[in-house]
């Protein structure tokens, strides 16, 4: 945040933002056609009659992609338009084949929304106005010297949700919070992938600025072109820069949409109101109105799974969790999944948020993994924080085993036990060596019987040396100390 | 001149003649005479000889089969050129063919070419088609009617028994009145329109022009039903429509409504109509008469709801992906240059007129309003229906006019203010001829209840049994 002067001091202006989020629906074909919606074919090779607007072609309306809608608009808490519609939304584009993209205009599939997020410790409610059903345009690539643009059709087609946010947004940090919350909901319900390296959730944003107090909103820009979480938040940090300076100066902020530049880290003018467009939408006589009936939504209700909000607030007040815990593992559903089959499998909730929190998310993040290919099965790492709890073996061997069975693929306790790493944690076992320590090191004794407690760790050390580090550090620590007391009273 | 469907299928099931020799006789009967008409766009020759000759010997497995037969070139063809009568498609060869054309072939029938139209449909005498005229097979002076004046002339010349239209404000009904052949256009939704270029999209429907309604119901027989492929295409079964036609009209009620000078209809024009109307009424039919209240704002509320559609419909056309494109310094400036070089005055007339009422601040004064209208329209149809069971008016209020009379375009609209509420309802209509004015056929049209094309054609046969005297074939159209 270097970058933002202005947040050094107390800002002058209260930032208001909305935020258009774009989510890929995952279903296996388009939403008006067959063809296939896979990711990275070669260009226009899942193109048909239809998807290409073809003169004579028709839509025909994938009911899959409707239920993802639904599900989704129902995660984001939006009532249900069980009767709605699909528009024609007209504008030219080469990417854009019939010249209208179908979409939904005066009857979305969901409307008032909301999604929670926490913003420093607090609990904020974002409004959503609408999520509503559409298609996806293709992609056009210019060439450098702008003499030709070649269009790939592929994504033609591939059903799409918007979900608009009402502009209850008041930082670009809320802003990167919504949409890591918007990506978490969609990925629970598993409609989407949303990967926005993919182009498969995308997002613009509105801002304004006004003075702190006043009602009315600023004038507003809109932002485009921003390809990750990270950039949606520097656009908005640099708007707010911007925008306050000019207010600052006296100027007039004039509504018109800029794109971020990644390069400059800035943005720039795309175009201004006057070239905003008519889209002239109505009803799209191709389609047949879209009747939701109450089984189906019903149906639909049912299959929804526990939503982030619901865990991290369960994991909190039955599990104990720490909030930032419970926000860490909730943000991602197979996060939080292999976490429950930790605990499921008799792991201590706290062990086993520390270890999927620490040790298995550096493990996968150092090689660029997800959760889906964690290389330890959730039962044996809740083996593996069993033995601990059963001091077979020390915090500092577990971590050991554990990168060994990572990188091994042998489970945790046949690593124990091949490596003969069990703690000796048998006091009939260790008092003869013990005994043994005592006697050869008269000097730590004294010490220690002196007053200087550390002289202990010089003799708990000689043990760990004499049993090659396997006994219970704890047992031998506690005792060599009772052993001392014992032949120092007689 | 060709026979019609029922005699070609009987000479083929009698196994008197194969369908090689239909076609031949086909290919020639457009050979000779199509020079003087102008029906035909594209013929594929070639292909259907092949295809005809791979039938020969083969068992008929309905009426169709081996039966020659031309379709609107706004039908699209796998692998046969498909304009719409546009120069921004004077090259196009579509990649797959349109549910309606494609079950014709699937039955057996016979595709021999394409026919003219006015552009993309918009208009009434296929004038407006970039390409040819088209004359009326009656009088070479006299337009053929439009928009599916190429298919109309056709079949009125005999150079096959049937051909498909397209009817969005009575494309089919229209030119069937004006060639003395019979048109149907079938309720919104009981043919498909996958493949069809669209103009109005909540308007067109494909059907028959033929020379007789017998043939016109073997025609829907083979294309009407549920399309997977057309979301607006109804699950309604397919009725047996053969077993309709011996039904006769006693007891049948006709709702006739009452057109005169008002609606320009031209006197010999209803002579004819009523006529048809007493004979009817000779056969047993009982004669009502009914009202259309908001009929008269038909034509007004058509042409908000056509435009509006066909400006997106017509949007698709812009040289980016296939038909001409003139290249510009710009982007915009290619989409201008095709457009402007690639469409035709009348077509540019509705897409400006529609992007108009489209355009923000209009939709509701404009595009609600007539949509509201067609809900009106359709309850007086519904109103009428309770005391008949089909309603009577001329098809159109004039024979065929002459090239270049209707230069007004308003008053070329305005030929179509009997035939476009069907369309406005989505209700079947049929236009059968019912005599000659001044040398020129005059069709008399029958709308009916939605889906109910049975008692459409019950009556339409029972009549041109009754009719007593023979169309004239026109003279073009030989012996």
């Amino acid at each position: 945040m270097s970058t933002q002067s202005v947040s050094t001091s107390a800002p002058l202006f209260e930032t208001v933002i909305g935020l258009e989020v774009h989510v890929e629906l995952k279903t296996e074909t388009k939403i008006f056609c067959g063809c296939k919606t896979t990711f990275g074919s070669p260009p226009n090779t899942n193109v048909c009659p239809v998807c290409l607007g073809l003169p004579g072609a028709l839509p025909v309306l994938n009911r899959r992609a409707v239920e993802l809608a639904v599900k989704a608009a129902m995660a984001l808490g939006c009532h249900i338009n069980q009767d709605c519609k699909f528009d024609r939304k007209n504008y030219f584009y080469p990417d854009l084949p019939k010249g209208y993209q179908i979409s939904q205009y005066d009857r979305p599939i969901g409307e008032h929304g909301h999604l929670e997020i926490e913003v420093g410790g607090e609990r904020r409610r974002i409004g959503i106005t609408r999520v509503h059903l559409e298609e996806d345009a293709g992609k056009s690539s210019h060439a450098a010297d702008g003499t030709h643009t070649l269009v790939d059709y592929n994504r033609t087609g591939v059903p799409l949700i918007e979900i608009v946010s009402e502009p209850d947004i008041r930082s670009p940090e809320e802003a990167r919070l919504y949409l890591e919350g918007i990506r978490a909901v969609m990925q629970y319900c598993d409609v989407s992938d949303c990967r926005m390296e993919e182009g498969s959730l995308r997002c613009d944003a509105n801002i304004s600025l006004r003075p702190f107090g006043q009602t009315a909103f600023g004038q507003k820009i809109e932002l485009k072109n921003m390809n990750s979480f990270r950039n949606v938040q520097k656009a908005l940090e640099f708007e707010v820069e911007r925008q306050t300076a000019m207010l600052q100066r006296g100027e007039a902020v004039e509504q018109e949409t800029r794109r971020f530049d990644e390069a400059t880290q800035t943005t720039v003018l795309m175009r201004t109101k006057e070239e905003a467009h008519d889209y002239r939408y109505f009803p799209d006589p191709d389609l047949v109105p879209l009747a939701i009936d109450d089984a189906w939504l019903g149906q639909l209700r049912a299959e929804l799974p526990e939503l982030p909000a619901t865990k991290r607030r369960r994991y909190v007040e039955e599990l104990g969790l720490p909030p930032y815990d419970a926000g860490v593992l909730t943000s991602d559903p197979a996060l939080a999944h292999y976490f429950e089959a930790v605990v499921a499998a008799g792991a201590d909730a706290k062990q086993a948020s520390n270890w999927v929190m620490g040790d298995l998310l550096a493990y996968l993040n150092n090689r660029g993994r997800s959760v889906a290919d964690a290389p330890l099965a959730p039962e044996h790492l809740a083996a593996l924080i069993g033995e601990v709890a059963r001091d077979t073996i020390s915090s500092k061997q577990a971590r050991e085993v554990f990168q060994i069975s990572c990188e091994t693929g042998t489970d945790p306790q046949t690593v124990i036990r091949e490596r003969g790493m069990a703690q000796i944690s048998d006091a009939d076992a260790l008092l003869p060596v013990i005994d043994q320590v005592i006697a050869e090191n008269p000097k730590s004794v004294s010490d220690y019987l002196g007053g200087k407690q550390k002289a202990i760790g010089a003799l708990v050390g000689q043990v760990m040396k004499a049993t090659q580090g396997k006994a219970n550090p704890g047992m031998v620590n506690r005792l060599i100390a009772e052993r001392i007391a014992a032949a120092s009273e007689s | 001149m060709l026979p019609t469907i029922r005699e070609i299928a009987d000479s083929l099931r009698r196994k008197e003649t194969q369908p090689s020799e239909w076609m031949a006789q086909s290919l020639a009967a457009v050979r000779e005479r199509d020079g003087a008409i102008g029906a035909f766009l594209t013929l594929d020759a070639d292909g259907a000889v092949e295809r005809a000759r791979r039938l020969d010997g083969q068992p008929q497995t309905n009426p169709m089969f081996g039966v020659p037969f031309a379709l609107k070139d706004n039908i699209c063809t796998e692998g046969l050129r498909t304009t719409a009568a546009s120069r921004i498609l004077e090259s196009y060869i579509p990649p797959y063919s349109a549910t309606a054309g494609q079950r014709l072939a699937d039955a057996g029938a016979v595709l021999i070419g394409k026919t003219n139209l006015d552009e993309f449909a918009m208009g009434s005498s296929t004038e407006n088609s970039a390409f040819q005229k088209t004359r009326n097979p009656y009088h070479s002076d006299a337009v053929p009617g439009g928009s599916s004046g190429g298919s109309a002339a056709a079949v009125a010349a005999g150079l096959v028994p049937f051909a498909l239209g397209s009817d969005t404000g009575g494309s089919i009904r229209q030119p069937a009145a004006f060639c003395g052949v019979v048109g149907l256009k079938p309720t919104y939704g009981r043919v498909s329109r996958y493949g069809l270029i669209a103009f109005g999209s909540s308007l067109d429907q494909i059907g028959p022009l033929t020379r007789t309604v017998e043939d016109a119901a073997l025609v829907l027989q083979a294309i009407a039903g549920h399309d997977p492929n057309d979301s607006t295409s109804a699950p309604q079964p397919v009725d047996d429509w053969m077993a309709a036609l011996e039904r006769g009209v006693r007891g049948l009620r006709i709702g006739v409504v009452r057109t005169g000078e008002e609606e320009g209809v031209h006197p010999g024009v209803q002579a004819a109509v009523d006529a048809a109307l007493r004979t009817l009424e000779g056969a047993g039919a009982e004669i009502v008469e009914v009202a259309l209240p908001h009929a008269q704002y038909a034509v007004a509320s058509y042409y908000l709801v056509a435009p509006a559609e066909a400006s997106a419909n017509l949007a698709r056309f812009d040289g980016v992906r296939y038909g001409r494109r003139v290249v510009g310094e710009t982007l915009t400036d290619m989409y201008e240059r095709s457009r402007s070089e690639g469409f035709g005055l009348e077509v540019k007339r509705r897409i400006m007129i529609g992007t108009y009422i489209l355009s923000e601040g209009y939709y509701d004064a404009y595009y609600k309003r007539a949509q509201q209208m067609r809900t009106l329209i359709r309850q007086d149809y519904e109103a009428a229906f309770e005391r008949c069971d089909v309603v009577v008016t001329p098809t159109a209020p004039t024979p065929a006019f002459r090239f270049g009379e209707k230069s007004d375009p308003l008053q070329m609209y305005l030929t179509d203010l009997f035939t476009i509420p069907a369309n406005l309802a989505g209700l079947p209509g049929l236009s059968v001829p019912c005599g000659m004015v001044d040398g020129l056929p005059v069709g008399i049209q029958f709308v009916g209840r939605a889906f109910d094309e049975a008692t459409l054609l019950q009556i339409g046969h029972a009549y041109e049994q009754e009719r007593g005297f023979p169309m004239p074939t026109p003279e073009v159209a030989g012996q």
